[in-house]
């Protein structure tokens, strides 16, 4: 693949992607793309736009509006040594494709005794924030992270839509990739070229020392964002875990043993979630680093409803972010 | 369809050698679950032996297969060694699936039988992918799914048949109805008379087979296999079949007399061997020594699953992910 290069221009999280998918599908015979509306019309949010004119259409193609045969179909073929990546147009749909990803694609590895590798990447677009209503804004990571055997990606910025899209199509195992909705028209200023985000690196997006905010997709930006108002009064330290299996646990004890306060903020809901298992490892592996009971911002216990001011009472806003912040560290 | 003296002889041995193994496991697991052991599912394919061995007879070694729970006779068919099956199912490491999968996961990379499932129906949509596969790289090879009259009433079922056929893939989807699905009779579950003709709502050929016939089994899936690897699409055949037992070895008979004893009078095994001893091509003799030697055969088997060590958990964390 051609290296980053030092040209900067700006960059759109679906055109990222698209670029990711091209290089790869450039480089890569076996790489190949499929789903509800992405030959032709080039994906209703665009992401393989230009591709199946470019790659033909035995590798890039559309298929009946039926999740689970998608998911069987991804799962055989990367059984068979294809290297397949699909899209799931909405991960609410995931539900349609839960046994073909759950007790197939997931568990042949093992049920296999190590035999079959099955390196397939399945892009799924998530989140509230767009009024689509209960059955459109969902965020099922914890679904995931619950199965073994499926690794789970949750980019924020365009520079990781890129790289760690790169990276889950060269990983040899079941990865969902997760983008969030909300950030179809971040532009970013990004370099030229290809790049990859090597799974399971977490960054840190801004230093700071009294308090460690754990925050992914979306919800990386709120935290940015409430860290900005609160400039001056408290220095709060982000990392963003870009990728929730695999976990940088490192990095994050690293911050914790510098603030020794642990706050966690996730979209999707607080029961059971992904916030709660950060802090039961930094618990594990850091207790004596805290200096006060870690917490945790995440969903109501309520599916997404519609109405705007309903949708935006259901998930963490930067207000929730700052309150907590405040109230941990004054 | 012909074949030699010596294949037709290769295709009894073959349908003898999964029976008797049915057998032998099913005595192997009731002594444990007598010790108070509980040694796993088990569900018997003794009275499908047909389907197996004439499917496997008009495959290919590169060939891909798809099995269900009720597959150790899919897997011996497609060419996987007895001490692998064995083995596995009795949950060793020198098993097919190194003593991860059990008797409902048998896979074997190498003859690309790509795994039984525990998940009814589940085989079809994965199909799609090994087929896909086939069509993109130019190969010519076709993939064989088995499913059950069960696996007919799934979504997976519809989904995969209608994409199948949509696209033309080198799919033969073999249902093997037995009439129950677990204890409940196919009347429940289908309410048509043959699950073949479900293919015509799908714009594919649906032919329905006595399964328990060989020869019967061996042209319609011969004619299905060339029309894949034609590249004019899948084909749906139905084989009507029985299993000699219940769904599995803790669900005692439920099954009325009068079906059991027609079907007993209809067994593939007895069938055959009145063709080879009618043919000419084995005497009772023959027929008796032929036997002998499988029983043999799953002796040795027996033998080395038993002088195989257990799978070591140490190995567990890099079998579920790759590197």
């Amino acid at each position: 693949m051609p290296a980053e290069t030092t040209v900067r221009r700006k960059l759109k999280p679906i055109v990222a992607m698209n670029e990711a998918l091209d290089a790869a599908m450039a480089a890569d015979d076996d790489v190949v793309l499929f789903g509800e509306d992405i030959g032709a019309y080039g994906g209703v949010w665009a992401l393989s736009k230009g591709l199946q004119k470019k790659y033909g259409e035995l590798r890039v193609f559309d298929t009946p509006l039926s999740e689970c045969a998608i998911m069987g179909t991804c799962a055989g073929a990367a059984m068979a040594g294809l290297r397949p990546v699909i899209e799931i147009m909405y991960v609410d749909f995931m539900t349609v494709a839960m046994d073909q990803l759950v007790n197939q694609a997931a568990k042949i590895r093992l049920m296999s005794g190590g035999a079959f590798d099955l390196p397939m990447t399945i892009i799924a677009p998530c989140g509230a924030g767009t009024s689509e209503a209960a059955q459109h804004s969902n965020s099922l990571e914890a679904w995931f992270l619950n199965t073994p055997g499926l690794k789970v990606v949750m980019p924020s910025t365009v520079y990781d839509m890129k790289g760690l899209l790169t990276a889950a199509i060269g990983d040899n195992n079941p990865v969902m990739y997760l983008w969030h909705k909300a950030l179809y028209d971040l532009e970013e200023e990004v370099p030229d070229g290809v790049w990859t985000v090597p799974l399971g690196e977490a960054a840190v997006r801004r230093e700071g020392g009294d308090i460690t905010v754990v925050a992914y997709s979306l919800m990386m930006h709120r935290a940015m964002a409430a860290a900005a108002e609160l400039d001056g009064r408290v220095s709060v330290e982000i990392i963003d875990p870009r990728t929730l299996h695999p976990f940088d646990l490192d990095t994050v004890l690293r911050s914790v043993r510098k603030t020794g306060r642990l706050l966690v903020v996730h979209e999707s809901p607080l029961r059971c979630g992904v916030g709660g298992d950060i802090v039961r490892r930094v618990c594990e592996a850091g207790f004596e680093l805290l200096q006060q009971a870690p917490q945790v911002v995440g969903g109501v216990d309520s599916p997404i409803p519609f109405s705007k001011s309903l949708e935006d009472a259901v998930v963490p806003q930067v207000s929730d972010i700052r309150a907590a912040i405040e109230t941990m560290v004054e | 369809m012909n074949f030699t003296a010596d294949e037709l002889k290769r295709m009894y041995t073959t349908m003898v050698l999964i029976r008797k193994f049915e057998q032998n496991s099913i005595e192997i697991f009731a002594e444990r679950m007598k010790r108070g052991d509980f040694p796993g599912a088990l569900h018997s394919s003794e009275g499908q032996e047909a389907i197996a061995v004439g499917v496997s007879s008009q495959l290919r070694p590169d060939d891909y297969v798809f099995s269900t729970y009720r597959g150790h006779g899919h897997a011996i068919a497609k060419g996987m060694p007895i001490n692998k099956v064995v083995a596995e199912v009795h949950g060793r490491a020198t098993g097919a699936s190194r003593g991860y999968g059990g008797s409902m996961h048998l896979f074997d990379k190498s003859i690309n039988f790509m795994g039984g499932n525990g998940i009814v129906g589940a085989g079809l949509p994965l199909a799609l992918g090994t087929a896909y596969a086939a069509v993109k790289r130019g190969t010519d090879q076709v993939t064989a799914v088995y499913f059950g009259d069960g696996g007919a009433s799934q979504g997976a079922f519809h989904e995969a048949i209608n994409m199948a056929a949509i696209k033309k893939y080198p799919i033969i989807f073999i249902c093997e109805n037995n009439q129950y699905a677990a204890t409940t009779h196919v009347s429940v579950n289908c309410p048509i008379e043959d699950i073949g003709d479900r293919a015509k709502a799908y714009g594919i050929p649906g032919p329905v087979v006595d399964g328990n016939n060989l020869f019967e089994v061996v042209d319609t899936a011969g004619a299905a296999v060339s029309r894949a690897r034609g590249g004019e699409g899948p084909t749906l055949i139905e084989c009507k079949t029985w299993r000699h037992r219940a769904h599995c070895m803790v669900i005692p008979e439920h099954r009325p007399g009068k079906d059991r004893e027609h079907w007993a009078n209809r067994d593939p095994i007895d069938q055959m061997r009145d063709h080879l001893t009618a043919a000419g091509i084995a005497d009772a003799a023959a027929i008796e020594q032929l036997d002998a030697d499988v029983q043999e055969q799953l002796k040795a088997a027996v033998a080395f699953m038993q002088d195989s060590p257990f799978p070591d958990p140490a190995e567990i964390a890099e079998v579920v992910y790759a590197g």
